[in-house]
């Protein structure tokens, strides 16, 4: 038993060595296509937006899926190891599951800082970014700033735009298609604004009660007022004593609407619009939230259309 | 030529002394004035009135610089931030550091009355610098996790304490250069301080490698590699205690090599090769520095549809032991090999993911130790050992689980622990969490030489203060 340390050795060596054997058959790349992955789902509609047929775009997160809370299962590792870029929502939704995901990744190119790694909320307009002491006290407070930015189709313009630089950066020859990819999209975008404007405009002002912070930047756009939440903060769920002062407050403000994203259980606003003769509408805040919300313009179509609705049977 | 030096120091001394001291002097003669006209009560009416006037003309001023911040803010806000590369490298940020960039450059601007009268918001901020803050930014995120535990109830082989504050882990994590990152965790003890892992990850390596340098809680089945507070129960699976460490199990100084395998579509599998020091609790030794151990691990991990996954391992250990020290024996000759196979399956459905999840998990160990028989003589021990695990989130705050453990003892394979779990969690907030387990045991008496029976109850309570990093799934 004297050989005992040899054979440690031995067997360090030889599994160091086997790992290192295992890259040779791997790297098959001959792909011209950008290799893009998202956190979310709008990322990736927005992305495909701009890349087209010159990228590859696949979401980690689905639609219908709390994007605060996602697995960091190792079937994204074997996606984000190939990915060339890395689009992130950033202000922290994803800091529970994104940060072992890259890091476990092994690729530089996704990095934290690394060229494939891209903020979108740098592009984008933040709203909520709380001052002075942030504390817990206030539930699962976001210190950078409400990160369901996408829900304003402004902000999806300026993504758009700041997709469309990076990924002439990384693929130059194909600059002239990525602007005129992007220039479609910001005409289209414009048009489709109006007409949710002008679908939105007899609700101005309208003061709703929402589940969870999702949509401060929604609301902004097309001019909502956000009076309460189911949450009695941000990540804590409902309790008797908030969803009866919800009840007084929606009661006195004669608020009738209670959006809920799809990840939430519906039994507290069912109990809240019982009480207050309101109603519940299930909005997506992602795309893919439903089956036909493909892109990023049937997102708000489908919103648009879910809250008009409800508008008009409370009225 | 001193001598007039000196007296325009001294004017300028008198002058700020002055001018210090001028802003008291109202407040000094205000006191006074009621005393003195204390019957007076007209006096003090006006003076109500003047400064309720006062309060009113601050009330419209903070109004309006409230205003022209938030226009500044917003304004801001659309413009991309050349600050983010750095946030983002500490993702954490300290609190009223990051609107900085708006109110700081507002400030200056302010009339002088604001500052004393404004919000403790404005007042917050003012009193970073901007170079301190972006100093801040680059602070690793700092965590820490207390873990309270208590215990009631008869238990004569491994008596716990009745309360204590078992460990305070604190955790320091941050992004290093764009080639590395580092995660180090301190765990405070009742009796000491240890560094329950502190190591750097190479990130950026070529060929997929990830390289993991330092001290580590060993690849070495599931369990192992889990913290204390990430565990499903408030204590560990007597198969570790008997098998591999107890609490801090095989945890060493070392490196660790990892690397995705080729494997059929779908599938992720991973290896592992690790080489430690040789000094884990009471699992290995090293008496020499020879005496390295080695870990190696394999993982395939398949989802079978978006909620439900399978994750399978198998682990190999291997390192000297403690059994011939103070023996005439050679202690090299002595080693032990630790097996393990571990199964985990996994539910939770996207949709409702934070309201509903199950897992069921289970571990088989196997020991092969090197030891001194009784009668002095050479021999092997071959010991078994396992638990299987199930936990099931029936809403958004509670959890059911429950544990069935059996295991030999390491340097005596014919004695076999059994025991069972009941465990129910609670969760105020993602933040806190509050733990039951009642706890039965079979368990060898060694100094009555029989088995006896343990029935304990346990209470826990975990708290989490600051960014605590995600653990890997």
């Amino acid at each position: 038993m004297h050989n005992a340390n040899r054979y440690t050795r031995l067997f360090a060596l030889l599994t160091a060595l086997s790992l290192l054997c295992a890259t040779c058959p791997l790297e098959a790349r001959a792909e011209s296509k950008l290799n893009i992955m998202t956190a979310t789902t709008d990322l990736a509609a927005l992305a495909q937006e701009v890349g087209g047929d010159r990228v590859e775009v696949e979401s980690i997160a689905r639609g219908y899926q709390d994007p605060h809370f996602v697995e960091a299962k190792p079937s994204f590792l074997l996606k984000l190891r190939k990915a060339d870029l890395l689009i992130v929502v950033g202000l922290e939704l994803e800091i529970g599951w994104l940060p072992p995901l890259i890091s476990q990744s092994t690729n530089p190119k996704i990095q934290v800082g690394a060229p494939g790694y891209f903020d979108a909320s740098r592009f984008a307009k933040i709203l909520e970014i709380p001052t002075g002491v942030v504390t817990r006290a206030e539930g699962d407070v976001h210190p950078l700033g409400n990160p369901h930015y996408w829900l304003d189709p402004e902000n999806g313009l300026r993504i758009a735009k700041g997709i469309q630089n990076k990924l002439s950066e990384m693929r130059p020859n194909d600059a002239a298609y990525f602007a005129q990819r992007y220039d479609s999209f910001e005409q289209r975008i414009k048009q489709a604004d109006e007409k949710w404007l002008a679908a939105m405009k007899p609700y101005a002002g309208r003061k709703i009660v929402t589940y969870h912070r999702s949509w401060p930047n929604f609301a902004e756009h097309f001019h909502l007022d956000v009076v309460g939440y189911v949450e009695p903060r941000p990540g804590i769920p409902p309790s008797p004593q908030h969803t009866v002062e919800l009840i007084g407050l929606m009661r006195r403000d004669g608020v009738k609407i209670i959006a809920v994203e799809p990840y939430f259980d519906l039994k507290t606003p069912n109990a809240v619009a019982r009480e207050t003769g309101g109603k519940v509408v299930v909005l997506m805040p992602s795309v893919g939230g439903e089956k036909e919300i493909t892109d990023y313009f049937k997102l708000f179509d489908y919103d648009i259309a879910k809250l008009k609705q409800a508008f008009d049977e409370t009225k | 030529m001193k001598r007039f030096s000196v007296l325009p120091l001294l004017v300028l001394f008198a002058a700020t002394v002055y001018a210090q001291e001028r802003p008291a002097a109202p407040e000094g003669s205000g006191k006074e004035t009621p005393s003195a006209g204390g019957s007076a009560g007209t006096v003090e009416e006006t003076r109500m009135k003047a400064l309720e006037d006062q309060v009113r003309t601050l009330a419209e001023q903070v109004a309006l610089l409230r205003g022209e911040l938030k226009e500044f803010r917003d304004a801001n806000s659309v413009r991309p931030r050349p600050a983010d590369q750095v946030l983002l490298a500490s993702s954490h940020v300290e609190p009223g550091t990051l609107p900085t960039s708006a109110p700081v450059s507002a400030v200056p601007s302010a009339p002088e009355p604001a500052p004393s009268a404004a919000s403790p918001q404005v007042a917050q901020t003012q009193s970073y610098g901007g170079a301190t803050s972006n100093a801040k930014l680059l602070n690793p995120d700092i965590s820490l996790i207390g873990d309270f535990i208590g215990t009631a109830g008869r238990n004569t082989i491994s008596p716990s304490r009745s309360l204590e504050l078992h460990e305070s882990e604190v955790g320091m994590q941050a992004i290093i250069d764009p080639y590395a990152r580092a995660d180090v965790f301190i765990s405070f003890g009742e009796e000491g301080v240890n560094v329950e892992e502190g190591y750097v990850t190479f990130t950026a390596l070529p060929a997929g490698l990830l390289l993991k340098v330092g001290k580590m809680r060993a690849e070495f089945g599931k369990v192992n590699t889990i913290h204390n507070h990430a565990l499903p129960f408030i204590d560990r699976p007597l198969v570790t205690n008997n098998l591999v460490g107890g609490e801090d199990g095989i945890d060493d100084a070392g490196i660790s090599l990892s690397r995705f395998l080729p494997a059929p579509k779908n599938w992720f599998f991973q290896g592992t090769a690790q080489v430690y020091r040789g000094d884990s609790s009471n699992v290995f030794t090293a008496n020499q520095r020879q005496d390295v151990s080695v870990v190696g691990h394999l993982r395939l991990y398949r989802d079978l549809g978006e909620s439900t996954n399978i994750d399978l391992g198998g682990s190999y250990a291997r390192g000297h032991n403690n059994a011939a020290i103070g023996t005439t024996f050679n202690p090299d000759a002595f080693v032990t090999n630790l097996y393990s196979a571990d199964a985990t399956l996994r539910w939770k459905p996207l949709r409702r993911a934070i309201y509903h999840s199950f897992l069921f998990r289970t571990e088989l160990f196997w020991s092969a130790r090197d030891q001194l028989s009784p009668l002095n003589i050479f021999e092997t021990q071959h010991a078994f050992g396992l638990y299987s695990s199930a936990e099931y989130r029936v809403n958004r705050r509670w959890t059911v689980g429950g544990r069935f453990d059996r295991s030999a003892r390491a340097a005596n394979a014919s004695l076999t622990d059994t025991g069972f779990s009941g465990i129910l969690t609670y969760w105020p907030s993602e933040f806190s969490q509050i733990r039951g387990q009642y706890r039965y045991g079979h368990l060898w008496d060694i100094t009555n030489t029989r088995f006896t029976n343990a029935n304990e109850f346990l209470f826990q309570f975990l708290f989490v203060m600051g960014a605590h990093g995600a653990h890997p799934f």
